[in-house]
Parts: structure tokens; C-alpha cells; sequence
């Protein structure tokens, strides 16, 4: 650890891996690896082969202020739901072993990890809508949101009841169960993940961002915090966007919030973004089908004109990059 | 220059290829662009605005091969939801590679697509090559349509080319140029969500580009990112982009900065005039920035 403090601290001018083991790789702030990544790459590389093993956190993420020492614990908790938000998570495939590996714990769910209670955790990931006729689900919204620091809406069922809006009960074999709510009406939630099923790459992306945001260097989470601020107004935080209720989405949102407020583009993004094809465009603007909206919220929160934040997406090119490194194996 | 976005270089340039300027609006640089990644495999197929069964109503398709792209040549000033097809390049054409060109706020759309796939799974990683247009605003189809056939007087079906320039929009028949209107009285028939636009020559873009500075059968070309200087470069080596310095064209990248400056300060004013601020018997209307 000496040399490689030392090596650090001349290439760097810092030295601060000390806490950290070799083989944990670390985060980089991106800014900084991006500036720094370029001109200072190739210094390293010129050093003997030997080394090369023990310098690769280095070379891939110089600058680093933390290395990922400690994980941060996410839970998944299954609520009325089909379980195709889990699958989506899984869907990243090695990914998903690369975001265990590092970044996070799986300490509660019910299909992936052997665990009955609801554990503390950092991020609770919740899947599908409440059922009021059923106590046990009452009290696990209940004792998610006081166990976990951030409650994420994971897909359509959590964030706007989706297909579950349509239930009347009456079903095999609990014809009782019949009132079912999208989570953010019984408890305050932090972050949105619209559509249904939510990708496996926006699930991906909103948990290397908790990552940052609970664990990074002050650089990353400022970047964390601007990526997750249109999902958390989405969930309500922070300033209003629209004058409708939070718990409430349909392809009608278009015609709300978008062409009615004057804001459409016609690019068709929400089109592609419906997993049921309710939307086609005509004339350059959406027309919905109503019958066939399922209310997962996917197309309106997919438009660029219901959030779009220029400081954001003006760094695609390096968070994209950054994304890209971090999910390495 | 913010209003112009982030660069690495700017260039006059045109194809290099004679059948793409026959029938280019101008420099033919988003045809040539496509046809030589599509050759190279730098992408599978692009999103362009394609013919549609209306004349002069665009539909966006998937060109797969240069024939395909060459259907697609010259602008139409209507709107093409590029975007729609995004996922479906992904799926049913089984795309790996996806081009789309767009105007500024279609670029948009990408990169929140990209870094925000709330409905598009699995489509980030295969977009691999963007090219923006500048823009400064689009007309639904039904405006374009009053336009020519009302303000013109000229049947659409006969209309061989349309263009907007020096303040003014012409429209063009077999027996060259038919009618022009100033670009005043088309202001009207703009699509409502242009006056909330904050971009002008495609900031977001891998190469952006548009007749505007350069003169006639040239174009302006942004190059942008990574991406895009590495295949607008190899595609002047190869010979399908002839490109410039940009240095001592006139009008120039002036004229580029004064109508972005226009563009987006007018829109700008707007977007706060949306607040109602100076009315508070007014509620605010949505502002989409964060």
C-alpha cells in the first residue's frame, strides 16, 4: 500500500486509498476521471507489466476520493405486483452481479435473498400497489418506509397503480382483495420508476446513483442529486412539475400536461416508450388509445417536455462513460 | 457562442457524391453522414424522415441500405416523430448499431432516452450515431399544407422543392421558383412547443448541421462528440463528406450565433412570460426545464 499511495500521491497529488483493499474497485467522480483519465492515463500504463495488476483501480478511476469499501443495502419488497420490475433488475444479467459485487447488498427479497423480516436498509425498492384488504401488506408499507432511508416506486404498480387501477376484486382465490393503492398514497416516497416494466437499465442506473449519493465523493453526489431530482419530483418531492396528483398516470398525461400546456415537440418519444402500443403518432402528435393505456406512467415520464434538465443530459457523453466504467465486472 | 453548445470543430462541407446533391437540401451532409456509416458498419440503419403517402408529409422510417437512405434526401418542413422508432429499430429490424438524425429537440429526446430509459429497454446502448439539424421551428403538417396551397397558391402535389432563407419561405415548382411568402406570415401556423425551445443548432448531438452560414449548396457542420468526430472524420478520408475550414466563410458562423441568439432569447422571454408573474390573478403554465 505504500507504493501505492506514493504512486497516487505523485500522479494525483492525493493519497487518499488507504482504507481501501486492492481488488475493491473504486468510484470515480466524474469529472475528475474524465479530465484526469485522458492526460494521465498514459503515465501509468508506461510503468513494467508486473505492476499493471495492482495499478488498474488507478488507471481506470485515478482521483478517486473513496474506494467502495462499504456497500450501501438495498431491499426489494414485493408488494401487489407481477414481479416483472424484479425480473427487469435481474435483467441486467452480469450487471447485476457487477452492482452486488460493489456497489450494493441484497438484504431483502423474497425470490433472491433468504431473509423474512424487513431489514434496515438503505434503499427499499418497492414493487407493485398496496391492497387495503390485506393487514400484512398495510403493515410492510408501513415498516418499509421506517426501515429504509429512500423508498423508490419501482414501475407502474408502485408509482401509479397500473393495471392494478382496473381491479374490482371478486378474483380467485382472495375475491376480497379489491382496493389496491399506488404506494404513494399511504406513505411519502422519494424516487419514481415509471413504466411497465421499468427497464433494466433505468433501474440500473437509479441504483449506481443511490450508490453516489449515499457513499460518494461531494462531486458525486451533486451529480447523483441532479439525475434523481426529476424522479423524485415525479414522486412529489420538491417543486411541483404539474397540477395533478402524484399517484395518478395515463397515456392522457400527454394531452394534460403536454399539448394542452402548448409543450409538444412531436418527436414520438412517448409512442416508443408505451409497452402496450396505445400511442401512434398522427400528424406529428400522439394519439392514445385510451382503452389500451394500462396507466403505467411510461410515456409522459419518457417525453423530453415533462422534465428535461440541461445539466444533466448535456453530460451524456461522460455519465454515460462513467456508467459504462463503473459497471465493469 | 454557449447558444452554439459544445464543439470539438466546425466545418463547411457538402457530400462528395453527386447523386446526394442532386437532390439535397443543401450540402446532402446527414445523407452522406448515413451512407457512409451504414457502409462502414458504424451503424445498421438510421431513423430518417422518409416520404409519407401525403406530398411533403414526412414519415419516419428505418433505411437500411443507401437506397433507402436516398429516398429519404431533402428537408421537409413538417413535423417526423423520429423518435417513435426508436425501440422498433431495436426489435422488429433487430438493429444493433442505430442511427437518427433530428432536429434539436428530437436530440433531446435521445439523450434523455439514453441517460433516462424509463420506456425503452435495452435501447441506450445502441444508439451509435446521432446527427442533429438546426432548426429554429417546424410546422404541423396541416400549417405546411395551408401555407402552400393557401399563402402560395400552389397546388402541394406540384411543389418540387421547399426552403427557407433569407426571411423568407419558397416554395418551388418543375418551372423553378413559384411563389415566397415572408417568413413573417408563416409564424402562425408554428407547432405551439417550438416557442419553449432552448436549441437551435442540435447542442446534443454526435455532428450537427444546416444550410445557415455557409454558402449556397454547402453546409455548416458541428462536430460534437467523440463519436462524431471520429466518423465525420473517417468519412471525409473516405471521400463521401468534402469538408472546409470554416475560417473567412461568409455569412458564417455570425450568422449561425445571431439566429441562435434570436432564437433562444426570444424563447427564453417566452418561458418566463409562461410564469404570468406580471398577472397574479394568472396560475403558471408548465415549465419542462429542471
Amino acid at each position: 500500500m505504500g507504493l501505492f499511495e506514493k504512486l497516487k500521491s505523485l500522479l494525483f497529488g492525493k493519497g487518499d486509498v488507504s482504507e481501501g483493499t486492492q481488488d475493491e474497485k473504486p468510484v470515480a467522480s466524474k469529472q475528475e476521471k474524465l479530465v484526469s483519465a485522458k492526460h494521465e492515463a498514459p503515465v501509468t500504463k508506461a510503468k513494467p507489466a508486473d505492476m499493471m495488476v495492482e495499478q488498474k483501480p488507478i488507471i481506470q478511476k485515478p482521483k478517486e476520493e473513496k474506494p467502495v469499501a462499504d456497500k450501501i443495502t438495498v431491499g426489494h419488497v414485493h408488494m401487489s405486483g407481477c414481479t416483472g420490475c424484479l425480473v427487469s433488475l435481474a435483467d441486467n444479467y452480469e450487471g447485476l452481479l457487477t452492482i452486488l459485487d460493489k456497489y450494493a447488498d441484497l438484504v431483502y427479497c423474497l425470490t433472491l435473498a433468504d431473509v423474512r423480516h424487513i431489514p434496515e436498509m438503505d434503499v427499499a425498492l418497492v414493487e407493485g400497489s398496496v391492497c387495503l384488504n390485506d393487514e400484512c401488506s398495510m403493515e410492510e408499507i408501513l415498516e418499509t418506509r421506517e426501515k429504509a432511508k429512500i423508498v423508490v416506486a419501482l414501475g407502474g404498480c408502485a408509482c401509479y397503480g397500473n393495471t392494478t387501477r382496473f381491479c374490482r376484486g371478486g378474483q380467485q382465490n382472495q375475491p376480497q382483495h379489491e382496493a389496491f393503492l399506488p404506494i404513494g398514497d399511504l406513505i411519502k416516497v422519494d424516487v419514481y420508476i415509471p413504466s411497465c416494466a421499468p427497464t433494466p437499465q433505468q433501474i440500473r442506473n437509479v441504483c449506481l446513483m443511490a450508490y453516489l449519493l449515499l457513499k460518494g465523493t461531494e462531486e458525486q453526489k451533486a451529480l447523483a442529486a441532479a439525475y434523481l431530482t426529476p424522479l423524485m419530483r415525479l414522486a412529489g418531492g420538491g417543486a411541483d412539475t404539474c397540477g395533478c396528483s402524484h399517484t395518478c398516470a395515463c397515456g392522457c398525461d400527454l394531452m394534460t400536461e403536454i399539448i394542452n400546456q402548448g409543450l409538444c415537440c412531436g418527436c414520438g418519444s412517448c409512442a416508443a416508450a408505451c409497452s402496450v402500443r396505445a400511442i401512434t403518432m398522427q400528424y406529428g402528435k400522439p394519439q392514445i388509445e385510451r382503452d389500451l393505456c394500462i396507466k403505467c406512467g411510461g410515456c409522459s415520464a419518457q417525453c423530453p417536455r415533462s422534465f428535461f434538465s440541461f445539466d444533466v443530459c448535456g453530460q451524456y457523453e461522460s455519465i454515460t462513460h462513467l456508467i459504462g466504467e463503473v459497471m465493469k465486472p | 457562442m454557449e447558444f452554439l453548445g459544445k464543439y470539438k470543430a466546425v466545418y463547411k462541407a457538402k457530400a462528395g457524391c453527386e447523386d446526394i446533391l442532386s437532390k439535397a437540401q443543401d450540402g446532402g451532409i446527414v445523407t452522406a453522414m448515413f451512407a457512409y456509416a451504414l457502409e462502414a458498419g458504424i451503424i445498421d440503419g438510421a431513423i430518417v424522415a422518409g416520404p409519407g403517402k401525403e406530398p411533403y408529409k414526412p414519415e419516419p422510417m428505418i433505411a437500411t441500405t443507401v437506397e433507402e437512405l436516398f429516398a429519404a434526401r431533402g428537408t421537409k418542413y413538417s413535423i417526423s416523430p423520429n423518435m417513435s422508432l426508436i425501440k422498433e429499430a431495436t426489435r422488429s429490424y433487430g438493429l444493433d448499431k442505430v442511427g437518427i438524425v433530428g432536429t434539436p429537440c428530437q436530440i433531446q429526446a435521445v439523450r434523455k432516452a439514453q441517460l433516462y430509459p424509463i420506456g425503452l429497454r435495452d435501447v441506450p446502448d445502441k444508439i451509435a450515431l446521432v446527427l442533429g439539424i438546426f432548426c429554429m421551428e417546424n410546422f404541423p403538417y396541416q400549417g405546411l399544407y395551408q401555407m402552400v396551397e393557401d399563402h402560395c397558391a400552389t397546388k402541394i402535389d406540384n411543389v418540387t422543392k421547399m426552403d427557407i432563407g433569407k426571411g423568407k419561405f419558397s416554395v418551388y415548382t418543375e418551372r423553378g421558383i413559384n411563389a415566397q411568402i415572408p417568413l413573417k406570415v408563416t409564424h402562425k401556423y408554428e407547432q405551439p412547443g417550438c416557442h419553449v425551445c432552448l436549441d437551435y443548432v442540435a447542442n446534443l448531438a454526435d455532428v450537427s448541421t444546416g444550410s445557415v452560414g455557409t454558402p449556397d449548396g454547402w453546409s455548416t457542420v458541428f462536430v460534437r462528440s467523440a463519436t462524431g468526430e471520429a466518423t465525420f472524420n473517417k468519412a471525409v478520408e473516405a471521400g463521401w463528406i468534402v469538408a472546409e475550414s470554416m475560417d473567412g466563410v461568409k455569412p458564417g458562423l455570425e450568422l449561425v450565433t445571431k439566429l441562435a441568439t434570436e432564437k433562444i432569447t426570444k424563447n427564453q422571454k417566452y418561458l418566463e412570460h409562461r410564469k404570468h408573474a406580471e398577472h397574479a390573478a394568472l396560475k403558471p403554465l408548465r415549465n419542462p426545464y429542471i
